[in-house]
């Protein structure tokens, strides 16, 4: 019996990299295979490749002994492959049940039949014991539940292969567990799955193989009894990797940035920081741990002058701030790291140079008076690329020529130019490579050392634990707890972010 | 909420009509609200290309320029033939090629959807004014007919049972489209394709082939519009014919929130205005300049825009090209 | 690094990035769209059972042929100038104002009232006035679209192509009401005063220097100054300017006044230079030859100005085409949409491809 998956000799360039550098693998029924890998080692790309997402360039893939052809959805499909998305794959105005049965309908003539649509996918809840509403809209649910109609989307044609591309980003350590457990369980029924994860504790919990890729090239094969965490993290970066960032004890002075009651109300209008109390102190980094969507985004934003504040003050150096704008905050006192970097950090078809002086372009000595400085834009360009390790071949290159990490550093760059007291960092290493993050991660603790008092927010439960000073839990809305990071232990941590008591 | 403009553009019809009894007599009543429709149709056809095109995601700026030149096709073929229906059919194909040289532009080459569509535009007006020539005529225009029974019926039977041939199939061509949006497969696989293209993406719906079918058809529904006009309501084509009608209907487009039935409504809404300023003058109530009724549509175009900017939530994809596996 | 190491780095690089504008290979784009177009359109020349070459021949040879030639030629270009600056202006904005025709419109109206209603002014004085009354005019029209685009997120395509219509009709009234001319029996206004008439110099009108001259001025302004860097960065990635300190709101409204002002002035231009007054059939494409032009110039102010002359000329030979060979002078119109047709596509994928993958005009709604 051939096996369920058979990659051979897979390869995929883009401009500039090789994602997939003839990379193999197998997948036999009733097996967890968790592909294990840094951000960009091709992981996605591979198995985008094998759902017929985008086309190799060479090589083979075959389902149960027979090849697919490249490109091709529906077919592989139709040959019994399921995919969850690391991006939820939803149309957020659309209802559980159109999601769901989108692109295979029950018909009835040339019209959907809605009821069978309805009953179909209560049985398919049923039958794996996925709770969900088939009439709910999508973008009225929580982020769990979405991913539960992704998971069960990719069941609803008697899967035999089910691809999950990195599931857990978005939910609490409880929710992983359970996620595991359902993984586990079908596995047991026989089906073959492929987990794509850079979390080596979820790689030891469930997988029977392990696979990891570097660089776009596989590296290496093991399983979970041969190796562990720190084995398999060896694997994945190609070297011992040092966990703990090494950082001094913090020198911390006074109250620099003070939030008092804030209430922000999300895109929906609906209430999602309720009532936040911190103090930042000078010389600190104040982590904010969460599952992503419990209102750390929104409280960034009304910090940093992005969101209307529905109550509470925001104080700088005592002094309070009024509900103002960004660049109004930024004279203030506060750098700030933007979530979106695409969106609010770079104009992507401008030069690097003119990304460096986003928001200073028309002060001195980049302007005199209405007329710009070029000569001096150009020339403190040249140094701060060389300064930051900004990958490129020279200054005047575009924004977008840029690798994730380097666009990042473009950011990271601007923002301490001007040394600040206040640097505000939201979600500051995704989507970067390894050594960008650790640069990014020396640029955040030296500008504590000189004195600035960093909030850190990251959906990194990782990162927060290796960078931080304090701790601070946020939870629906809420700061749950704050704790001395040498206190901080992982799963009390996590059971706070669940929004579990103790 | 979905409901919201339809039922907007029924109760402010409804206003108008009440008023027209109040100061005529319902046979007047009944001859504007014919005349209402006849003005509300092509509008009402256009932004059906509208719909079509951006239920999937893709703006068509284009529909002024498809119309202008289907409806010169229209009418320069029927001339040639002396057959409008022949007439018909080379507009409806040319339509099609319009739509699929949008498709080509906006999809495959991915360019700036505003401005693959002025380009259509500014071809249309090109091609029209350089092949134009003065003084042909066709062997008549699709003549009104009576629907037995129907047409009989007091105030409905003259509103929506005396037309042309066009009339007709335009009428049923944006049922047809209401049921199919909401009710189809295919309908459901386009709403996918213009909110989150790579949901049906990865659910194994090909969005650029949905996303070509659709601009096509669209252009072929925008060339009915335009015969209509030349074939059936004028008889005759100028230069510049559609004066600004595909660029009325993407407001009526907006104002009916993409839905095919509130944009027939808005739609009605423009046709009875129209009539009714018309009737006015007819009747000298008031006595207002040419020039200002000639531009009463384009100012109710900015008004509705206005009103409804921000209010309204377009499909989410829209005026984005798709780059597959970009998920 | 050694300090004139960097200098030297800096120069460098700044005169890479001036000479990258005028990079040969792009530059080839606009060009073979112009010929490439010419013969698609001789093909059709030759179904119509018409003579393509002479037609070209004849059309070149009066736009371009002779000095008197030359000076039609670069009349009719001045205010394809200015409307293609215009829409580039927009353009750079990220606006796509499809309504420079009506700012035009307005422009030449104004300019026309200008010229007949203020007496005994010199030219000196009477010229500026009449030249910034248009601009006014036209910068007024466009501000409804500006302001309506910031402030309440109406699409600025719509907004400008019906007040296209709408200024046509309230100036057809105006021109056959208030400013008529008295006692005459065509619809137009009265001839300006010679005081307000652009002049001449052997043969090469002053109008389009002015036109040349202000090209120069707008592209120093978007390279060199803060207020080019804010128009600039709000048209390549608002979110990213709002989030900078730029006040995007009053950034659009400004670039469209500039670019109405610029297209108004173009109306001006033509009145005080060309038609001496308005009449209801006023120059009619000239708005919409302006996003051709701005298109082959490849969006950059100094480029506008070789397409402006090859259209120019184009229109200025149209009617001795028709005499010489019985082509349609229309032929222009065909011409401009097929270069369009074949300079975009390669044109906007390089300048805009970079928008972070999302498209300068994305949806109606904001």
């Amino acid at each position: 019996m051939s096996a369920l998956l058979e990659v051979t000799g897979i390869t995929k360039r883009y401009p500039g990299v090789v994602a997939n550098d003839n990379i193999s693998l197998t997948v036999n029924a009733g097996e967890v295979v968790a592909l294990l890998g840094e951000n960009g080692a091709g992981k996605s790309t591979l198995l985008k490749a094998v759902f017929g997402l985008i086309k190799p360039d060479s090589g083979e893939i075959k389902i149960s002994g027979t090849p697919i052809v490249f490109g091709d959805t529906a077919g592989v499909i139709s040959r019994g492959v399921g995919m969850v998305h690391q991006h939820f794959q939803l149309v957020p105005v659309m209802s559980v049940a159109e999601n769901i049965i989108l692109g295979d309908e029950p018909r009835r003539g040339i019209f959907i039949n809605k009821k069978a649509a309805h009953d179909e996918i209560l049985a398919l809840s049923k039958r794996y014991g996925l709770e969900v509403d088939p009439e709910a809209i999508i973008e009225d649910l929580p982020v769990g539940m979405q991913q539960r109609v992704e998971i069960l989307k990719a069941l609803r044609k008697d899967v035999k292969l089910l691809i999950l591309d990195e599931p857990t980003a978005v939910l609490t350590p409880q929710e992983i567990d359970e996620l595991l457990g359902v993984i586990r369980n079908l596995a047991n029924s026989g089906v073959g799955i492929v987990l794509i994860t850079h979390k080596l504790h979820e790689v030891m919990a469930v997988a029977d193989r392990v696979v990891v890729l570097r660089g776009g090239k596989l590296v290496g094969a093991t399983s979970p009894k041969e190796t562990d965490e720190a084995g398999l993290a060896q694997m994945m970066v190609g070297r011992s990797v040092v966990l703990q960032v090494n950082r001094t004890e913090a020198k911390r002075g006074a109250v620099v940035l003070e939030v008092k009651g804030l209430q922000v109300r999300d895109d929906r209008k609906i209430l999602s920081v309720k009532g936040v109390d911190l103090s930042l102190h000078k010389g600190e980094i104040l982590g904010v741990a969460g599952v992503e969507g419990n209102g750390q985004r929104e409280f960034v934003e009304a910090i940093c002058g992005m969101r209307h504040r529905e109550a509470g003050e925001v104080l700088i150096n005592g002094v309070a701030t009024k509900d103002m704008h960004p660049h109004a905050v930024h004279k203030a006192g506060i750098s700030h790291i933007p979530e979106d970097r695409e969106k609010h950090g770079l104009v992507a078809n401008y030069s690097i140079a003119d990304n460096l002086v986003l928001n200073q372009f028309d002060q001195a000595p980049f302007a005199k008076g209405w007329v710009r400085n070029l000569a001096e834009v150009a020339k403190s360009a040249i140094s701060t690329v060389e300064k930051f390790d900004i990958r490129t071949p020279s200054a005047f290159n575009t924004a977008s020529s840029l690798s994730g990490g380097n666009k990042q550093k473009v950011v990271v760059a601007r923002e301490l130019s001007e040394d600040l007291p206040v640097l505000i960092a939201a979600q500051p290493t995704r989507g970067v490579d390894v050594g960008s993050i650790e640069f990014i991660h020396n640029q955040l603790i030296s500008a504590r050392d000189k004195g600035a008092a960093v909030l850190l927010v990251s959906a990194e439960l990782d990162e927060i634990l290796s960078l931080s000073d304090r701790i601070a839990v946020m939870s629906d809305g809420k700061i749950v707890a704050i704790v001395e990071s040498k206190d901080a232990d992982r799963n009390y941590i996590g059971r706070l972010m669940a929004g579990l008591k103790e | 909420m979905k409901t919201f403009s339809k039922r907007n553009g029924y109760f402010l019809s409804a206003i108008l009509a009440t008023a027209f009894f109040y100061f005529n007599g319902s046979d007047v009543t009944t001859s504007v609200y014919a005349t209402g429709t006849v003005f509300a149709l092509p509008l009402a056809l256009a932004a059906m290309v509208g719909i079509m095109c951006e239920r999937t995601g893709i703006v068509n700026i284009g529909i002024e320029g498809t119309m202008l030149l289907s409806a010169f096709v229209a009418f320069f073929v029927s001339s040639l033939t002396q057959n409008i229906i022949i007439g018909l059919i080379a507009a409806i194909f040319t339509g099609s090629m319009m739509g699929l040289i949008l498709a080509v532009m906006a999809v495959s080459w991915r360019m700036d959807q505003i401005i693959a569509g002025t380009i259509i535009n500014i071809l249309a007006t090109g091609l029209t004014s350089f092949l134009y020539v003065q003084g042909r005529t066709i062997p008549g225009v699709f003549q009104s007919f009576e629907i037995p029974v129907l047409s009989k019926i007091p105030f409905f039977g003259p509103v929506l049972f005396i037309h042309g041939a066009l009339t007709f199939l335009g009428i049923a061509i944006i049922l047809a489209l209401y049921v199919a949006i909401y009710h189809t497969t295919w309908g459901l696989r386009s709403r996918a394709v213009g909110e989150h293209p790579s949901s049906a993406d990865t659910a194994g719906v090909s969005v650029v082939r949905l996303r070509y079918i659709n601009v096509t058809i669209a252009g072929a529904v925008g060339a009915l519009a335009g015969a209509y006009l030349s074939l059936e309501l004028v008889g005759s084509f100028e230069r510049g014919f559609t004066a600004g009608k595909g660029f009325t209907a993407l407001a009526l487009m907006i104002f009916g929130r993409w839905n095919p039935l509130g944009a027939l409504a808005a739609a009605m809404f423009f046709g009875l205005a129209q009539a009714y300023a018309n009737q006015l003058m007819i009747d000298q109530i008031v006595n207002i300049p040419s020039q200002f009724t000639a531009v009463l549509p384009y100012i109710m175009t900015i008004v509705v825009l206005t009103i409804s900017a921000g209010k309204v939530r377009a499909p989410a994809a829209e005026g984005q090209p798709y780059e597959k596996g970009q998920a | 690094m050694s300090e004139t190491n960097v200098d030297k780095k800096v120069v460098k690089s700044q005169s890479e990035k001036s000479s990258k504008n005028f990079d040969v290979g792009s530059w080839l784009v606009p060009i073979v769209a112009v010929l490439v177009a010419m013969s698609l359109a001789a093909i059709l020349i030759k179904l119509q059972g018409l003579n393509p070459i002479a037609a070209y021949k004849s059309l070149f040879k009066t736009a371009f042929g002779s000095i008197e030639g030359l000076g039609v030629t670069l009349g009719k270009s001045t205010p394809l100038v200015l409307s293609g600056l215009a829409v580039a202006v927009g353009l750079r904005a990220g606006l796509f104002n499809i309504g420079a025709q009506g700012q035009l419109l307005s422009g030449a109206l104004a300019a026309a009232w200008a010229g007949v209603t203020f007496d005994g002014l010199p030219g000196y004085i009477h010229v500026p006035i009449a030249l910034i009354i248009g601009a006014f005019f036209g910068s007024v029209v466009a501000g409804i679209s500006g302001f309506l685009k910031a402030y309440r997120g109406v699409h600025e395509v719509i907004t400008t192509i019906m007040l296209n219509s709408i200024v046509m009709g309230v100036a057809d009234y105006l021109a056959s009401h208030q400013l008529r001319e008295p006692d005459q029996f065509l619809t137009r206004t009265a001839e300006i005063q010679p005081s307000a008439k652009l002049p001449i110099y052997a043969n090469l009108p002053l109008g389009f220097f002015i036109a040349v001259v202000l090209a120069i001025v707008i592209w120093w302004i978007l390279g060199r100054t803060t207020s080019g860097f804010r128009i600039e960065t709000v048209g390549r990635n608002r979110h990213a300017a709002w989030y900078a300190g730029i006040p995007v709101k009053r950034t659009v409204i400004s670039a469209m006044l500039i670019s109405g002002a610029i297209a108004g002035l173009g109306g001006a231009v033509e009145t005080l230079g060309i038609t001496y007054r308005y009449a209801p059939a006023f120059n009619l494409g000239l708005g919409f030859d302006g996003i051709t032009i701005a298109l082959l110039g490849r969006v950059h102010p100094i480029g506008i100005i070789p397409g402006a002359i090859l259209i120019g000329g184009m229109r200025a030979g149209a009617a001795n085409m028709q005499f010489d060979s019985g082509v349609a002078p229309e032929l222009v119109d065909l011409l401009m949409a097929l270069i369009l047709l074949l300079v975009t596509a390669p044109l906007i994928t390089r300048f805009f491809k970079n928008n972070s993958n999302k498209s300068m005009t994305s949806g109606w709604g904001n």
